[in-house]
């Protein structure tokens, strides 16, 4: 039963890293013995804000308040000690071992390692149904039993508000069910869980209360009991200046690209994409909408040559480019901002010119012939920085050290350069300064009056608006709606990406 | 933007002579700890070498420099090649044997046999490569037991078809026409310098030219910085995993080389054993950079060379050095990392400080 005093009150947290604001004005306040969900699009600062929860990060504004106290948290140990325990996406726990050499790990000063533990184990399996057998080898265990071990392992330390992230990212639906089930135990016994997600069926089935962050900062919390799916979604994905605006249209009608029936099988035969057909025509943006994991990653890999689908053709011009690999297609002219910069767009430790070359590397001016051209690379470089407003000291500085906005704006430069045919942007803006998200826009803009094709995959629904000259909502691998961005709203592609349904 | 390159600098030179420190600082410890004396041992250590070893150290230097560029393609790459000892094994009485054969005459001969040795060093490491590319498995384990197959394969060949002289067996010998005179800097008895020490630095050379000047070492430093930012530029990882393997190997091929064209003659007991691990840890050691290895190459020759002296002059075993060495490999990865990562805070640091009153 919810008491008095609140589990936890988060007031004005703040966090800043170099050149990025990943949290500022944030205020949850998580009621005790409640299910307390916390939504919003990747990068919207929800697993910054769980970091400061758990003590991994020390936020640089703002008062955390644990049961009524106010609380400095400097570690995880500190955290639990305080009552506040998490669940990682990821499972940490050691295959070769027993569940209760597991749930002891770390903890053997609580129960010791023998029959007190086993008894303990015993009682918090039976109190909350997590149906755990102390002496069975963790690899024994499927991923709701690892996960049940992982809530009871924050249990067995004390903890009394558990931060549960995306935990059913890896479920099942029936697993699923079982998990809520365990929740409303947990509750029941006057715990507090933060749920992290952004699955919005979820959060209404399980949560009594909802925080929604966008671009760092809270933005409203919503009541599940009243509360729509296309209400958060709208919440989720805003309306914040500055809005890209929208220019008059420069379509062209010489096809650039062209996808026709392209279906993709993983290697068990099941669909990840199924049936796509697009044309982009020059001088044309297509916005690609749609909620994570509905297959656009691997929509826009399929493009990039990265994986070959298993059914249908892709035209690049009149060359069919099917079969075609990355470095060929980078060479007709297709130009690539990959969703994560970090893993996908830059070398971290290489220094600004080297960066310039990669996915360039056989093209001028960075290469001439089987050779390398340094002098032309850097010229180059130095160009890209002062045409893209690239804040860094020089171009020998290593990628690592820029923010993640002038990391972009760099990519950005990167593939206009060459006189690209076709872009490949995947969230551009994503996790970039306002400053810098405006300039990204206006280069796609750009790029597009002077007769780019351009596909646009983003989250941020304001931007497919403004940017694109079509919309496609893809939904579970397929593509289920087609908008004109000068009417459509977003709440209208908020109800297509969810399904369709108007609940 | 000068001043951070001098501290880059300095930062560099600042791991190795913190792990050198650190070795001599272990080594001593040990002599100590097993009651012979340290003193003696540095004294004999630093002591200027005799005409004789300063020539077996210059002859040393270039073929475990050799193994290191070999080792240092794979890991720039990010491969850990643990096969060069069996590659360059297998090679070395590939070479042996056709040098011996004696085909072709003269100079010829000499540039042929080494072809081959590259060519068997390359297959050999290959068939790791293959393994990985095409069944996923990984290139340390299958280099592994390719070292132990090529060991057995190349004794199984030598019993089966070497000559046969008194206990030992070995290869043909090289017609004398077909060997390689050296470069005497002292009196004859001291020995030569092999000609073929040269081929350590067109290696050498080779290597940096590849890796800084052209686009496949900017797609191999690539490939070993980022596999899936390589793969995003359109690298075709498979590729490069093979050819890099290959490349690799067929260094690896040229280790012992020098030593047959000078010294050796033939594939038999004077071949010497232990190069390619020895190539690992200075590759580990220079940090997989051209000069960086030459001092590691150089300090590791010195070294071994030097540790015979001690047979004499104490009661010290000459193994000790190996102590030595290999607390300066772990001594100079685990510094490295920790002055990286500093360096890294300090260019953040600079970073900002820069952009300090310019709005974000």
């Amino acid at each position: 039963m919810p008491s008095a005093v609140d589990a936890v009150q988060l007031r004005g947290i703040g966090k800043r890293f170099p050149g990025v604001i990943a949290n500022h004005d944030v205020d949850v306040t998580i009621r005790s013995g409640t299910v307390h969900a916390l939504i919003g699009e990747n990068g919207a600062g929800k697993s910054t804000l769980m970091k400061i929860l758990y003590g991994v990060q020390r936020p640089d504004d703002g008062t955390i308040t644990i049961e009524g106290t106010p609380v400095t948290l400097k570690s995880p140990t500190e955290a639990i000690e305080a009552g506040v325990g998490m669940v990682f996406q990821h499972f940490m726990l050691a295959d070769n071992l027993t569940v209760l050499e597991n749930m002891v790990l770390g903890a053997e000063k609580l129960h010791g390692i023998g029959d007190e533990a086993r008894a303990e184990i015993r009682r918090i399996s039976d109190r909350f149904g997590f149906d755990l057998e102390p002496d069975v080898l963790v690899e024994k265990l499927g991923v709701a039993a690892r996960q049940r071990l992982e809530i009871a392992k924050v249990l067995y330390r004390g903890a009394r508000i558990i931060i549960l992230d995306e935990p059913t990212a890896v479920l099942v639906p029936q697993e699923v069910d079982a998990l809520f089930a365990n929740l409303r135990e947990l509750k029941d016994a006057g715990n507090s869980v933060l749920f992290i997600s952004h699955k919005l069926d979820e959060v209404l089935a399980i949560a009594d209360d909802i925080t929604v962050m966008r671009r760092g900062t809270t933005v409203g919390t919503a009541d599940p009991a009243t509360a729509t799916k296309r209400e958060l979604a709208e919440l989720m994905v805003g309306s914040e200046l500055p809005s890209p605006e929208t220019e008059e249209s420069t379509v062209t009608d010489t096809v650039q690209l062209s996808l026709d029936g392209v279906t993709l099988a993983d290697e068990f035969g099941r669909h990840l994409l199924t049936d796509l057909s697009l044309t982009i025509r020059r001088g044309e943006v297509l916005g690609i909408a749609g909620v994570e994991g509905n297959g656009q990653s691997e929509l826009v890999e399929t493009i990039m040559g990265m994986r070959i689908p298993t059914a249908g053709r892709i035209h690049l011009g009149t060359e069919d480019v099917t079969h075609w690999h990355t470095r060929k297609l980078r060479e007709a002219g297709v130009g690539y901002i990959p969703e994560d910069r970090h893993r996908h767009g830059l070398l971290l430790d290489a220094p600004l010119w080297e960066n310039r070359i990669l996915g360039h590397q056989t093209r001028p001016p960075s290469a001439k012939g089987m050779w390398i051209n340094r002098k032309g690379a850097r010229k180059d470089t130095s160009r890209i920085v002062a045409e893209y407003d690239v804040r860094a000291p020089g171009i020998d500085t290593p990628s690592r050290a820029l923010s993640g906005g002038n990391q972009q704006k760099l990519i950005v430069g990167r593939e206009m350069s060459g006189d690209p045919v076709l872009l490949i942007a995947s969230h551009p803006t994503r996790g970039v300064d306002v400053g810098a998200q405006a300039a990204i826009w206006d280069h796609i803009k750009r790029a597009r009056r002077n007769g780019l094709a351009v596909l646009l995959i983003s989250a941020d629904l304001d931007e497919l608006i403004g940017l694109s000259d079509t919309i496609q909502v893809i939904l579970r691998g397929r593509f289920v709606g087609t908008f004109e961005p000068s009417t459509v709203s977003p709440q209208d592609l908020g109800s297509a990406m969810t399904g369709g349904e108007a609940a | 933007m000068r001043t951070l390159t001098v501290k880059g600098v300095g930062l560099a030179v600042l791991a190795p002579a913190i792990a050198v420190v650190l070795s001599i600082l272990v080594t001593t410890l040990v002599i100590a700890a097993v009651g012979s004396s340290p003193g003696e041992f540095w004294s004999t250590m630093f002591e200027v070498p005799k005409p004789r070893l300063r020539v077996d150290i210059v002859n040393q230097t270039a073929m475990i420099y050799i193994a290191a560029v070999a080792a240092a393609i794979g890991f720039r790459m990010g491969l850990f090649n643990i096969g060069l000892e069996g590659q360059y094994t297998i090679a070395s009485f590939a070479a042996a044997s056709f040098a011996g054969a004696a085909y072709l005459g003269g100079f010829a001969n000499v540039i042929a046999s080494l072809a081959v040795a590259m060519a068997v060093g390359a297959a050999w490491s290959g068939i790791a490569g293959i393994l990985k590319t095409t069944r996923g498995v990984s290139e340390v384990i299958s280099t592994i037991m390719l070292n132990a197959i090529a060991v057995t394969l190349v004794g199984y060949f030598l019993n089966n078809y070497g000559v046969k002289e008194g206990n030992s067996v070995h290869t043909k010998n090289l017609e004398p026409g077909t060997t390689l005179g050296g470069f005497a800097p002292f009196e004859d008895r001291d020995g030569e310098i092999w000609a073929l020490t040269i081929v350590a630095v067109l290696v050498g050379v080779g290597f940096w030219v590849l890796l800084n000047k052209t686009r496949f070492g900017f797609d191999l430093r690539a490939s070993g910085q980022s596999e899936t930012a390589a793969l995003a530029s359109g690298i075709n990882p498979k590729r490069m995993i093979l050819v890099s393997m290959m490349l690799s190997g067929a260094v690896a091929g040229l280790i012992w080389m020098p030593a047959l064209f000078g010294g050796a003659r033939n594939y038999g007991t004077s071949f010497q054993v232990g190069l390619g691990f020895l190539g690992i840890a200075v590759a580990l050691l220079g940090r997989n950079r051209p000069v960086g290895m030459l001092f590691g190459a150089l300090l590791f020759a010195f070294l071994s060379v030097k540790s015979n002296d001690l047979t004499f002059g104490t009661d010290v075993s000459p193994s000790i050095v190996q102590i030595t060495q290999g607390v300066a490999v772990l001594a100079v990865v685990v510094t490295y990392e920790v002055v990286r990562r500093w360096r890294t805070r300090l260019e953040q640091r600079a970073v900002s400080r820069e952009l300090a009153g310019a709005a974000l």
